[in-house]
C-alpha cells in the first residue's frame, strides 16, 4: 500500500497541478491568470516526463569514473527544448492580451464578448 | 530523505498552485508563479534533471516573471469580479466537475499493474535509446586522450549529436514568436494606458498603435 503511494505520488501531483492549471484556464475569466494557468499546465507535463526519467538510487547523467548508473537523459533533452518553446508562447499570448487591452479597455474575457454581443 | 524532500516540494507546489487560483491579485499572482516555478526547478534537481533545473530556474522563474509584470504594468493589476453572479457560479462548479472527473479517470489509469512506478529501473522509457546515448558518453569520457566529443554531460551530448534538429526547430519557433510580438506590439512604439475604446473607427483592422494611443491620450 504504502509502495503503491509512494511510486505513483509523483504522477498523482503532475494530474493535481495539471488539472489545477486547466481550472483556471476554464474558470477565471482574466486572460493574464488564464495564461499562469496555461503555464501550470504546461510545467505539470514536464514534470510528468522527468519523472518518467528519474531511476532509483542513479545520479545526474553527468559521466563521473565509478559511478555506473544514471538517470535517463533522454527526457531531460526533450524537456529543455520544451521550456524554450514555452516561453515563447507566453509571450506571444501576453502581447496578444496588451493588444485587446489597446482595442477593447480590458482584460477580462466576459467584457470583451459583451462588447462584441454590443456591435 | 529524497524521497521526503520529493514528497514535501511537491505539496508545496500543489499548494502554491490553489493560491494562484485563488487571489485576484495578478501582481500575487505572478509572484506566486515565479515561487511556484522555482519549486518545480528544485524538484528537477531533485530527479537529477540538473540542466533542466538550470533552464527552468532562468527561464521559467526569471523570463517569464519578467515578461508578466511587463503585461501588467501595460494592462491591468487586478482581476475584476464577475458581473454575472449565476454565470459565474455555474461556470466555476462546471469546470470544477470537469477537472475532478478528468482527474479521476487519469489517476485510475495510474493505477492499472503495468504503469511502471516512480524510478522503476525496468520501465520502457529506460530501454532502447537512452543506454545506447549514455554508453556512448561514458565509451567517448572513458578515452585516454580527450576528442572533440568529450564531454561528460550527457544532455549535452545527446543535445548537440543525436538531437540538432530539435535546436533548430526550438530557434523557429522563438523567431516565430519574436516576429509575432513584434507585428503585435509595433516595436520601438512609446506604450500608453489606454482607456476604453471610443467608437468602431478606432478599433478597425487598419487601427495602428499610434491611433489607439491617441484614443488612450483622449481618454
Amino acid at each position: 500500500m504504502w509502495e503503491t503511494f509512494l511510486g505513483l505520488y509523483n504522477y498523482w501531483i503532475v494530474i493535481l497541478l495539471m488539472m489545477a492549471g486547466f481550472y483556471i484556464v476554464m474558470s477565471r475569466h482574466n486572460l493574464v491568470k488564464k495564461l499562469i494557468g496555461l503555464n501550470i499546465f504546461q510545467s505539470a507535463v514536464f514534470l510528468f516526463y522527468i519523472s518518467v526519467g528519474k531511476v532509483k538510487g542513479a545520479t545526474a547523467p553527468i559521466v563521473e569514473p565509478g559511478i555506473s548508473s544514471y538517470s535517463n537523459p533522454l527526457p531531460h533533452v526533450l524537456i529543455l527544448t520544451a521550456i524554450v518553446v514555452g516561453v515563447a508562447t507566453v509571450s506571444l499570448g501576453l502581447a496578444l492580451v496588451v493588444r485587446l487591452k489597446e482595442a477593447y479597455g480590458t482584460i477580462e474575457e466576459d467584457e470583451i464578448n459583451e462588447m462584441d454581443a454590443a456591435d | 530523505m529524497i524521497t521526503v524532500t520529493n514528497l514535501a516540494l511537491l505539496a508545496f507546489m500543489a499548494i502554491t498552485a490553489w493560491a494562484i487560483a485563488r487571489t485576484r491579485n495578478l501582481f500575487v499572482a505572478t509572484m506566486l508563479a515565479g515561487i511556484y516555478s522555482l519549486l518545480t526547478a528544485t524538484v528537477f534537481v531533485l530527479l537529477d534533471a540538473v540542466d533542466v533545473a538550470f533552464t527552468e530556474a532562468a527561464v521559467g522563474a526569471g523570463i517569464t516573471t519578467v515578461l508578466f509584470l511587463g503585461a501588467l504594468l501595460l494592462t491591468d493589476r487586478q482581476a475584476k469580479p464577475h458581473k454575472n453572479r449565476l454565470g459565474h457560479r455555474l461556470g466555476t462548479y462546471g469546470s470544477m466537475l470537469l477537472v475532478a472527473l478528468l482527474g479521476a479517470a487519469l489517476v485510475y489509469t495510474t493505477l492499472d499493474p503495468l504503469m511502471p512506478h516512480f524510478g522503476d529501473p525496468g520501465a520502457p522509457a529506460q530501454g532502447r535509446l537512452a543506454p545506447e546515448f549514455l554508453a556512448d558518453s561514458v565509451r567517448q569520457v572513458g578515452r585516454e586522450k580527450p576528442t572533440a566529443t568529450h564531454i561528460p554531460n550527457v544532455v549535452t551530448t545527446t543535445l548537440a549529436s543525436y538531437r540538432g534538429f530539435d535546436t533548430l526547430g526550438e530557434v523557429v519557433v522563438i523567431f516565430t514568436a519574436g516576429v509575432g510580438v513584434l507585428m503585435l506590439l509595433g516595436g520601438g512604439a512609446v506604450r500608453r494606458r489606454p482607456g476604453p475604446r471610443k467608437g468602431k473607427e478606432t478599433t478597425g483592422g487598419e487601427s495602428t498603435s499610434g491611433e489607439s494611443k491617441s484614443g488612450g491620450a483622449g481618454a
